[in-house]
């Protein structure tokens, strides 16, 4: 998001997901699509077999989206920007780059132009591993496509080189003028149902609602002057920045409405003992989660079948959520947690319904100023919406980059800071199932979903397999430098050799035991897609 | 171009067909194996019109419309002939609509009262088939309901993109069978496109007829794509999701989290009291006693060692109106910046 911000002047998506039938080629990139974002990697099928629109498929994995692509680039965990760069290098070598869109609407340019020459197909080929003839097709198809998308997930944002290989690709789109259209930009798909939501209203340390910074005075007056109070110009901490400043004793009290870091945060022994020095850890859920069972309070919360309210999708789109049940006595939503504790802390808020929320949300929030709980009734809008008759923007940055100039920013190819030795001769690299969702929380007590996938299994190639005489089924135990798992085996193709991966759902075989925490000096975003690991047959 | 359709007068573009323009003008033509975003195939023949000039009757979903046509939709002769597809239908169909999980909203059962058919005129004693395991245990699957329209396959096919299904045998024996169960991901597309009760759901126990269940229209709770759906609600016990063509980003499409993945709202071990540790073991608190406990806490601490001691976590699953007032809270209440969620992990 910071990555984008940036570059662009919005971290969102910049198309729609209907949109992305307009697209003659989709790269896809860092996102296991049909798994994580399934109805989107239907839609990415069909347009494939049915439409003959291209697929470019650049992952470390064998991801079923390889079976309808044109091409799969296989570079190593971690080594985006190299590739990223290398296709920049090739499209301006071969003046498939759109001049009259860089001169028009970018800046930059030269500094991008001089960094990528050095990445020349050769050289790639020596980092990632990637054919050099297939760089420059896929090279070739992306920079001579009418309307070009490019998707990507947590497999590019994951690192803590993440927002490079963010500003890498948007640096791709610039150059070839895939944005502000139809089938074009920069698309990240957001991975939980209201992450997008969570963000435009201002849950991050450095931002109020609707992205304006809490460095600025002028919009803090803004915002002192709506709530009543003085606020705090010092930008927080984020998520991995809290563990630590609890583990060194600055951070005395933590409050977790509906997030489960005791198994989705890296490196979770330390979390274990940074949450063991609070002096209150309050957990708001609806089931005793790994967090909640290490709380000093647990508040029942309602799920979103029961409570009326809005999320907002991958696309920008705000929509209803509306309540279908009652959920089980003593339980409350969580808004109405809240306004009680705040009055009783001394600060009163008083709600009667999450419509009158809203209400409030517009009037601070310029991008939701013209969405209204009726206007939603006929169906979402996607922000920005200035106004009451505004329709919406299903496209980002048509006819001007948000920015005003789209920002070309040159970037390097750096090793993630985990490389296999000769103690840890594997990357680890992490992800979510199909079947599964994010810390379990709600799929593993559906029995469906369990029996379709009960366990933890990790991955490894079958060559590897050989060398360490595993068997399919067996079990491995994992064993990184800050700790260790023990988890089925899968032996399959999907990853090469010297990689491994393995699913984060499972609280029994905690794989964020072993993940780093090194951030992205931007972003704050941790490395969980490379660890180096090594592995023991048990 | 122009066109007549029952006598009324219609002007429309070229390249469709003549079901898109008589959908688009309002009126109906009944069909059982068509949908609208599958190609169509003109199998099933309830959508026969008669077309002025041509000796016999066309199919509407597959043929394409074309300037000048004079189109009659709905003549006693249609008539006869919706009521002829209905009966073969009905050789095989059993007649157990009591018990299938589709009364009430069956399409075959709706044609068989609408074209007022009183008796299966063919119906052979149905073969005996022998229950076939689906593909998934999501959904069970009763051989002798298929009406062979086949929109199961065509939707995995040209919607899912996965070809788990086909049709086996002909003649009489002819059955759409998993011929390829291992790229079945559980998604139920099929379910949702079957419009008798060949496939139904094998999640609940608890069943409902439609007129007795509520159905709301909402947004699925899991991964960004924001699906739209409706939960079907029986006194208060989730009993199924739906969604339909047209509605949402995902027009009508889900995975098998949105569809099958509700189970876990009804859960026996869902929190239903707050709770306090005390000696180190959590136990049941009231709400007062609970948010005394937090408000005094969280006051000592800010008083003692700064706002800044204090950081929140929102969450990316609950709705914009908390996570906005949970903000609120960390900075105008509390007073420091610290609040962050999930959206880095």
């Amino acid at each position: 998001m910071v990555g984008l911000a940036t570059t662009l002047g919005s971290g969102a998506m910049t198309n729609s997901i209907a949109d992305l039938k307009e697209a003659d080629v989709l790269l896809v990139t860092g996102s296991n699509t049909t798994e994580t974002h399934p109805v989107i990697g239907m839609l990415l099928r069909n347009r494939a077999r049915f439409n003959g629109s291209k697929i470019i498929v650049v992952d470390p994995r064998k991801i079923d989206l390889v079976e309808e692509a044109n091409l799969w680039l296989q570079p190593k965990p971690g080594d985006d920007i190299a590739w990223l760069n290398g296709l920049a290098h090739i499209i301006i070598k071969e003046n498939l780059y759109n001049k009259p869109f860089i001169d028009q609407h970018t800046e930059g340019f030269e500094a991008v132009k001089e960094k990528v020459s050095r990445y020349t197909p050769e050289f790639v080929e020596k980092i990632t591993g990637i054919p050099k003839d297939q760089l420059i097709r896929a090279a070739r198809m992306y920079g001579s496509a009418k309307n070009a998308a490019i998707l990507y997930c947590m497999g590019i944002t994951q690192h803590s080189k993440g927002t490079d290989g963010v500003k890498a690709i948007s640096n791709l789109a610039l150059l070839c003028g895939q944005l502000g259209k139809p089938g074009s930009g920069v698309n990240p798909l957001r991975g939980q149902n209201n992450v997008q939501g969570a963000c435009d209203m201002g849950c991050l340390p450095t931002v109020y609602p609707g992205y304006q910074g809490v460095g600025l005075k002028e919009l803090r007056d803004k915002f002192e002057s709506h709530w009543g109070v003085s606020l705090s110009e010092k930008p927080g901490l984020t998520v991995v920045e809290m563990s630590q400043a609890a583990y060194e004793g600055k951070i005395k009290a933590i409050y977790i409405m509906g997030e489960n870091p005791m198994v989705t945060d890296p490196d979770l022994s330390h979390l274990k003992k940074a949450y063991a020095k609070l002096e209150l850890l309050v957990v708001q859920d609806i089931f005793l989660t790994e967090s909640a069972q290490v709380a000093h309070v647990v508040l029942p919360s309602l799920s979103f079948l029961e409570k009326d309210g809005a999320f907002v999708n991958t696309e920008r789109r705000v929509q209803r959520v509306r309540k279908a049940l009652n959920g089980p006595e003593g339980a409350k939503a969580d808004w109405e947690i809240i306004c009680d504790l705040s009055s009783r802390f001394g600060y009163s808020m008083n709600y009667g319904n999450p419509e009158e929320i809203f209400e409030e949300i517009r009037k601070v929030t310029p991008q939701y100023a013209g969405i209204t709980y009726a206007r939603l009734e006929s169906g979402g809008i996607q922000w920005p919406c200035p106004d009451a008759s505004h329709p919406g923007t299903p496209v980002l940055h048509k006819g001007r980059i948000v920015r005003g100039k789209g920002l070309f920013v040159p970037v390097d190819y750096i090793p993630p800071p985990e490389v296999p030795d000769r103690d840890y001769p594997f990357i680890l690299s992490t992800g979510r199932d199909y079947y599964h969702y994010h810390a379990g929380s709600m799929t593993r007590k559906v029995r469906l979903l369990n029996e379709m996938c009960p366990e933890s299994l990790v991955e490894i190639n079958p060559s590897d397999a050989e060398k360490l005489g595993i068997n399919e089924g067996g079990r491995v135990r994992v064993v990184g430098r800050r700790g260790d798992f023990v988890s089925k085996v899968k032996i399959t193709d999907k990853v090469s050799s010297g990689v491994v991966f393995a699913k984060f759902h499972f609280a029994e075989a905690p794989v964020n035991l072993l993940t780093n925490t090194v951030l992205d000096p931007e972003s704050k975003i941790t490395d969980l897609k490379v660890s180096a690991v090594r592995i023991e047959k048990c | 171009m122009r066109m007549t359709i029952n006598g009324r007068a219609i002007e429309t573009e070229e390249g469709v067909t003549i079901l898109q323009v008589a959908q688009q003008n309002g009126l109906r033509i009944p069909m059982l194996c068509h949908m609208e975003s599958l190609i169509p195939t003109g199998s099933c023949r309830m959508c026969v019109v008669e077309v002025q000039g041509l000796e016999n009757p066309v199919t509407a979903c597959n043929t394409q419309a074309l300037d000048g046509m004079v189109i009659e939709t709905d003549t006693p002769k249609i008539r006869e002939l919706r009521k002829e597809v209905l009966q073969f239908f009905l050789v095989k169909h059993p007649l157990d609509c009591p018990v299938c999980d589709k009364g009430g909203e069956c399409d075959l059962q709706d044609y068989v009262y609408e074209y007022g058919i009183q008796k299966a005129e063919y119906q052979v004693e149905a073969l005996a088939k022998e229950y076939k395991t689906y593909s998934t245990p999501a959904i069970k699957y009763h051989p002798n309901r298929c009406i062979l329209c086949s929109r199961c396959i065509r939707t995995c096919r040209e919607i899912v993109g996965r070809e788990v299904l086909d049709l086996k045998e002909t003649g009489f024996d002819t059955r759409v069978e998993a011929v390829r169960p291992e790229r079945c991901i559980s998604c139920g597309e099929c379910l949702a496109a079957c419009p008798v009760g060949a496939l139904t759901e094998n999640i609940s126990s608890i069943k409902g007829r439609v007129w007795q269940t509520k159905r709301v229209s909402t947004v699925c709770g899991y991964c960004g794509v924001g699906c739209n759906l409706e939960a079907n609600v029986v006194g208060n016990r989730m009993i199924k999701v739906t969604t339909k063509e047209g509605l949402g980003t995902n027009n009508g499409v889900l995975c098998v989290k949105g569809r099958f993945g509700y189970e876990f709202v009804n859960s026996p071990e869902r929190l239903r009291t707050p709770l306090i540790r005390d000696n180190g073991k959590l136990r049941e608190a009231s709400w007062d006693e609970a948010m005394t406990y937090v408000s005094t806490k969280l006051r000592e601490i800010k008083e003692k060692n700064g706002p800044d001691s204090i950081a929140g976590l929102a969450s990316a699953r609950v709705t914009c109106e908390e996570n906005y007032l949970f903000q609120k809270f960390i900075r105008a209440a509390i007073g420091t910046n610290n609040i962050d969620h999930c959206a880095r992990l």
